[in-house]
């Protein structure tokens, strides 16, 4: 079975139709409530969307514009938010690399969907296709889940005055409980299962710690931590 | 400078744009030279996965807006009823998100907030 790239594209984009799609543009509308309080134009709050394209680091930049920060400091706060970014990335690319087939620029392309909602719906998803259709599957995903996302966030911007209190504070949770959810049922190895419940305790700890360099920290002694002990695990030793 | 119409736009191309993809295209240059079931690519996966555990449980425990006038004894008890709602029901993702959601604003309501 050997379909051409464009039906694994269309695919990955009918996916994108989905309940991790409905929560990220949820929290991307209330991004835009928060880019109008500080006062970014539309356009501004669309670029920033569009090219950045990572909510963390995005939130990070917004504070940066409007507080006046200079553009160097600026640019290693965002940076140092978009870290985690990597490490994700290069777990992602040989997932969907084909030997000798994948063209540089065609990673590069789908490089820039990898945040976290994509990331994980590729992670729990793109092992039950076949390999060749993996890459066209994932860019369509995130070529159909950027756009819409983006046309909503535009339309927030314009359209929402005010939510209700309890609506806006629900949405807030939705994502990590969503999170926790989906990263646990992407897990294929026990040490993707132990990395996740070492990272949920020892973020909050870093945070309070070593705020600003908290995530790298926690990614880091986490994912080292649950790689060494479920290492032992598997070969008899603990 | 800082005042001039392009700055915004100045600032969202380098400390946004740039600052962000640069890691995607490393991860891009970096992860391509890794065999799929390497020790070193379970390392990394488990590396990522801690990171985005660690941004879940920040927006759990230090929520930005009106969520953070919840207590945080009910944010993390609704985010671990969820949790098991959804290992309960051979994990169903909506099933926890909804559970999850709906421990939330009964609490809430319960605490007579917003």
């Amino acid at each position: 079975m050997n379909l051409p790239g464009r039906v694994w594209f269309f695919r990955g984009s009918k996916a994108a139709i989905s309940i991790p799609a409905l929560i990220l543009t949820a929290a991307f509308v209330g991004y835009a409530g928060l880019a109008r309080e500080s006062g970014l134009s539309l356009l501004e709050t669309l670029l920033m969307t569009g090219l950045v394209w990572a909510l963390p680091s995005i939130v990070v930049l917004t504070g940066a514009i409007s507080s006046g920060m200079g553009l160097v400091p600026a640019a290693i706060a965002v940076a140092l938010a978009s870290v985690r970014l990597m490490p994700m990335t290069m777990a992602l690319i040989p997932m969907v690399k084909v030997e000798g087939k994948t063209k540089r620029w065609q990673l590069l392309y789908i490089s820039h969907f990898i945040a976290v909602t994509a990331w994980v719906h590729g992670m729990r998803n793109l092992p039950d296709l076949p390999r060749e259709g993996r890459l066209p599957f994932f860019a369509g995903f995130g070529t159909a889940l950027t756009s819409f996302v983006f046309c909503m966030t535009g339309v927030a911007y314009l359209l929402v005055e005010r939510m209700p209190p309890m609506v806006a504070g629900a949405l807030v949770l939705l994502t990590p409980v969503y999170f926790i959810c989906s990263l646990w049922s992407a897990a294929r190895l026990a040490a993707d299962k132990a990395a996740l419940l070492i990272g949920l305790v020892l973020g909050p700890f870093f945070y309070l710690v070593t705020p600003g360099l908290d995530l790298l920290w926690t990614g880091l002694a986490g994912g080292t931590l649950a790689y060494l002990i479920t290492r032992y695990m598997r070969r008899g030793l603990l | 400078m800082i005042d001039a119409w392009w700055w915004p736009y100045v600032m969202i191309i380098f400390a946004g744009w740039i600052a962000t993809d640069m890691w995607r295209w490393l991860g891009v240059l970096v992860g391509g030279g890794l065999r799929e079931d390497s020790e070193l690519l379970i390392w990394v996966r488990s590396v990522a996965t801690a990171l985005v555990a660690g941004v879940i449980a920040k927006l759990i425990l230090f929520p930005s807006g009106i969520l953070a006038e919840t207590p945080v004894w009910l944010r993390i008890f609704a985010a671990v009823c969820g949790f098991s709602a959804f290992l309960a029901t051979r994990q169903k993702v909506i099933v926890g998100v909804l559970a999850g959601e709906a421990v939330l604003i009964i609490g809430w309501l319960m605490l007579g907030g917003a």
